[in-house]
């Protein structure tokens, strides 16, 4: 029997009224009184000098209030990086300075170059036409290989060249792997390409900063998925302004999927210009100018070898990857290649030795950083895609390959540094055989082949690592920050209560999921409890929502301060019923003494708690609230198998995507009908990469795809019902609530599953194709069959 | 500067626009009704979709001053008389048809748009006939299965919860 609430229910999400009658308030819907609006003039060119700038025509336009250009940021700090990496000789990356608006030079299509602040936005945008600027063209730098070529144009003229870091991991195991290689049966080495994205929620960047003279307090609302991060790094990093004297606002978010946990210069510019004008200062991203200025993801060149010994047991596998950053180094940008994707090569398999090279490049194009998933896919693809093709080149059954190399005993330390603490890759293979009713494949691809479609089968899987992530570990390898969570529980006087969470709710239903586990630990109702997230003014410090880590970590964090108050309310309880502490137990909201009849209702002792007329004074405190921050001790290990059935028309290259299967395991779930949500859309994402999304420059670094009508968006007329799964559960061994995270599962696991359908699809139809670049556009499925 | 005069979700509205003012400024700006949402700048995302005079339009591609005279009718308006959910958005809410919401109030001025032209369509209908909104988090699975339970369909036998 499904359950009508608390742990294990799909509680109906109270977020969508609002959502659905127009009454959300995303930070567009925020208006200050008085408020300027302000439009970038950004770069149209990908690499010059700039001689010069000329606003003075501009500053005269109706309506300018004022103009500023990078010679207006000299004294304040650059946008921080927030990840360095050391290369694989031990020193630390090359890390450029990132200016809030071009100053010098521009290094990308859509630098700011000059913000016009005007009284309306058109005023605005017609002010930054009348500027002047002149940019002396300097050659770009767009493909990788051309960039770490001699000679070749350099993005920053003061480093050494446009190599980050060039990073080996585990550089102790190289030679070890190698003489695996040299000893191998077989090897199949793979060339492929994981295609630039753009993240695109549905709701563009928009920055609301806002200065009160009278105590210097400065107020940013922007569109975060982690405010206290930008708060630490933009008060600290780039403005100087102390904690205490800034808040930022992260209200109803429109998507996130990881281009908006970056720090980026329009915060920074619109809480600078706040002050400097002394007014509300609000900028609005168009989509245009979102494609040229969110950070963009993937962009990896990789070459993955797999060597087998002569029983197709994986022996060694090796890669060698080009990791594009763009001109400058996005937030997290340099952990994306490295720990992000490096610590994953292993996957499913029992594979003894790994050898993993990411050489970071600068090039002129849009900074790169963590998309859904975040280097996670990025591993997944490269190794489920090599796995496939080395099954096709033996003639042996891709699954039972797969599954002859499952590793099948926990905890498993994987050979590239991580511990993986449970999994069942068996029983995932097993649910989505039976899910996907392989047996009937046959019969679907003779119907198919009648109808002149060719049918094909792809099969992969996948482990990620979420709940991101232990603070001790991330500082070794380069973070710099903490990456636990926090959570504040607020118990009022009548029995209600607000959880003020780090964790930050951009379409992943916190507000819903969250109160249902308080619920549970109390037996109360879902209705009593307020999940509040999104200001830093209101919530205790937090490091916000990404790489799948809300649950498993802000969840957590929820946990261990509901513990606290339960704790507490039980020592009340006790004073109350006149019973020794260890005998009070609560059920269904109320305090009982074991035993008896005797009880105190979940009210009664949340009133005594702040009317402490009959209280214990002089052993606990009035009040009932508690904070309790929760570091993880590991990462979480999601793990699944997919699969994709499609039809490709031999006549035109056109893929159609006809059935497709998530069997997932991310332990214990706490609202079934979310988590299966969350799937579905990292399906659609993982999909669109496979088949649709590109983001295209040209050779002098213009940026082809800069629209909707340019980069396809997946719509609803490509994507099919899916087949979704989460039935297997080894719940994680490490946190309260035994959760694994779920958001990021779809994205990861899909693009191969894609690819492996298209390629089986053409082998049977007889075409001798290995492999195919994403996104399989008709015209490249049409040409590989050529 | 023009004048326009329309009714907007069955009250008379008015107010000063420039020439380029599109609809969608003026439904957010002027009137305050922000659940029309702009997420694009070609007229591809539908999260702007109002109904001018019962027909689905973009509101990013119309000029406020061409509403001059028109019956407005936003996602304020969708609910029932007594505040309660509609049938659509209620339908949305059950099936998991929405995760941040930015999409939603076009999806369901779009939804809303079919289910008077197609009363019961189709799962192919409803997929084609949303190929002007697009979705980023739900992968669509349940904004279609959301639309056919809205038309009274069972929906029982499509995949999940």
């Amino acid at each position: 029997m499904p359950k009508d609430g608390g742990i294990g229910a799909s509680s109906k999400r109270r977020e969508d009224v609002r959502f659905l009658t127009g009454t959300g308030n995303y930070t567009e819907d925020i208006n200050i009184n008085g408020q300027a609006h302000v439009f970038f003039l950004r770069s149209d060119v990908a690499h010059g000098t700039i001689t010069s700038i000329d606003t003075s025509t501009a500053a005269d336009m109706p309506g300018v209030v004022q103009i500023f250009t990078g010679a207006d940021f000299e004294a304040v700090g650059g946008v921080p990086c927030g990840w360095q990496v050391t290369d694989k000789h031990g020193d630390p990356m090359q890390e450029p300075r990132h200016p809030v608006l071009a100053h010098g030079k521009v290094r990308h299509v859509g630098e700011p170059i000059a913000a016009v602040v005007a009284e309306t936005l058109a005023q605005a945008r017609d002010a930054a036409e009348a500027i002047e600027v002149d940019i002396a063209e300097l050659p770009a730098v767009v493909n990788m290989r051309d960039a770490l070529k001699d000679g070749a144009p350099k993005v920053h003229d003061d480093l050494t060249g446009n190599l980050c870091y060039d990073w080996g991991f585990v550089e102790e195991n190289k030679e070890a792997v190698d003489q695996a290689f040299r000893d191998a049966a077989h090897v199949t080495k793979l060339e492929l390409i994981n295609n630039r994205l753009v993240a695109n929620p549905m709701e563009p960047r928009v920055a609301v900063g806002d200065y009160a003279r009278g105590t210097g307090d400065h107020t940013l609302y922007t569109t975060s998925q982690n405010p206290h991060v930008i708060r630490l790094l933009m008060g600290a990093f780039v403005l100087g302004i102390p904690e205490h004297k800034l808040r930022v606002v992260a209200p109803d978010v429109g998507g996130g999927f990881g281009t908006k946990i970056f720090h980026y210069q329009e915060e920074a510019f619109v809480t600078f210009a706040a002050k400097a004008c002394n007014r509300a200062v609000k900028w609005t991203s168009s989509r245009s100018e979102a494609f040229m200025s969110d950070a963009h993801g993937r962009d990896h060149v990789s070459t993955i070898e797999l060597a087998l010994d002569k029983d197709n047991n994986f022996t060694a596998l090796r890669t060698d990857t080009y990791a594009n950053m763009g001109a400058y180094l996005s937030t997290f940008a340099p952990s994306v290649p490295t720990w992000l994707h490096g610590t994953l090569m292993a996957g499913n398999y029992k594979t003894p030795l790994i050898y993993v090279n990411v050489k970071a490049v600068f090039t002129n194009t849009v900074p790169v950083d963590a998309y859904r998933g975040a280097g996670r896919p990025e591993a997944t693809y490269q190794l489920e895609r090599v796995v496939d093709k080395a099954a096709r080149e033996l003639g042996v059954d891709p699954i039972a390959l797969r599954r002859q190399n499952f590793i099948t005993e926990f905890p498993y330390a994987t050979p590239v540094a991580v511990e993986y603490d449970t999994g069942d890759y068996v029983a995932t293979m097993d649910k989505l055989e039976e899910i996907g009713d392989f047996g009937g494949f046959e019969a679907r691809r003779a119907e198919s082949a009648k109808n002149g479609k060719l049918r094909g089968l792809g099969v992969n899987c996948y482990i990620e690592a979420c709940g991101i992530a232990p603070s001790n570990l991330v500082g070794q390898l380069g973070a710099r920050a903490g990456l636990f969570e926090s959570a504040t529980v607020r118990v009022n006087a009548t029995g209600g209560l607000v959880v003020m969470t780090g964790s930050h709710s951009h379409g992943q239903g916190h507000e819903t999921s969250f109160a249902q586990v308080v619920a549970e630990m109390i037996g109360i109702d879902e209705s009593m409890i307020e999940i509040v997230h999104g200001d830093t003014a209101n919530t205790p410090m937090g490091m916000g929502t990404y790489g799948s880590r809300s649950i498993a970590v802000g969840g957590s964090a929820m946990v261990r301060a509901t513990e606290k108050i339960i704790n507490k309310a039980k020592k009340i309880a006790s004073h109350l019923l006149e019973a020794s502490e260890s005998d009070i137990e609560l059920k269904d909201g109320a305090f009982s003494v074991a035993g008896t009849d005797k009880s105190v209702a979940w009210g009664d002792v949340t009133l005594a708690a702040y009317v402490p007329h009959n209280y214990p004074l002089e052993d606990i405190e009035p009040g009932l609230e508690e904070t309790a921050f929760y570091d993880p001790s590991n990462f979480t290990y999601p793990s699944g198998a997919y699969s994709c059935e499609v039809e490709v028309d031999p006549e035109t290259g056109k893929v159609s995507i006809e059935r497709f299967c998530a069997a997932d395991d991310f332990g214990n779930i706490i609202n079934p009908m979310i988590v299966t949500g969350q799937v579905h859309g990292g399906l659609a994402q993982g999909i669109g990469q496979a088949l649709l999304e590109n983001c295209v420059y040209d050779d002098n670094g213009q940026l082809l795809s800069a629209s909707y009508m340019d980069y396809a968006m997946p719509r609803a007329d490509d994507l099919p019902f899916y087949d979704v799964d989460h039935s297997c559960q080894t719940p994680c061994t490490h946190n309260p609530l035994g959760v694994k995270g779920c958001g990021e599962a779809g994205a990861i696991g899909s693009p191969p599953a894609v690819v492996n359908a298209v390629v089986d699809a053409l082998q049977r139809g007889g075409k001798d194709v290995t492999h195919i670049d994403m996104p399989l556009t008709p015209s490249r499925v049409w040409a590989a069959m050529q | 500067m023009t004048q326009v005069k329309m009714t907007v979700n069955g009250k008379a509205a008015s107010g000063d626009v420039e020439g380029r003012t599109l609809l969608s400024s003026f439904l957010r700006e002027q009137l305050n009704l922000t659940g029309t949402h702009v997420g694009c700048d070609t007229s591809q995302c539908g999260a702007c979709v109002v109904h001018v005079n019962g027909e689905a339009v973009k509101a990013c591609t119309m000029l406020a001053a061409e509403a001059q005279g028109a019956e407005v009718t936003t996602i304020e308006a969708m609910a029932n008389a007594d505040g309660s959910l509609s049938v659509i958005q209620q339908a949305f809410q059950d099936h998991h048809g929405l995760q941040c919401g930015f999409c939603t109030p076009g999806m369901v001025m779009s939804a809303a748009a079919l289910l008077k032209e197609n009363p019961k369509p189709t799962e192919r209908e409803v997929r084609v006939y949303l190929e002007g909104n697009i979705c980023r988090c739900t992968g669509y699975h349940n904004i279609v299965k959301a639309i056919m339970a809205a038309s009274g369909q069972d929906v029982s036998r499509i995949a999940a919860e």
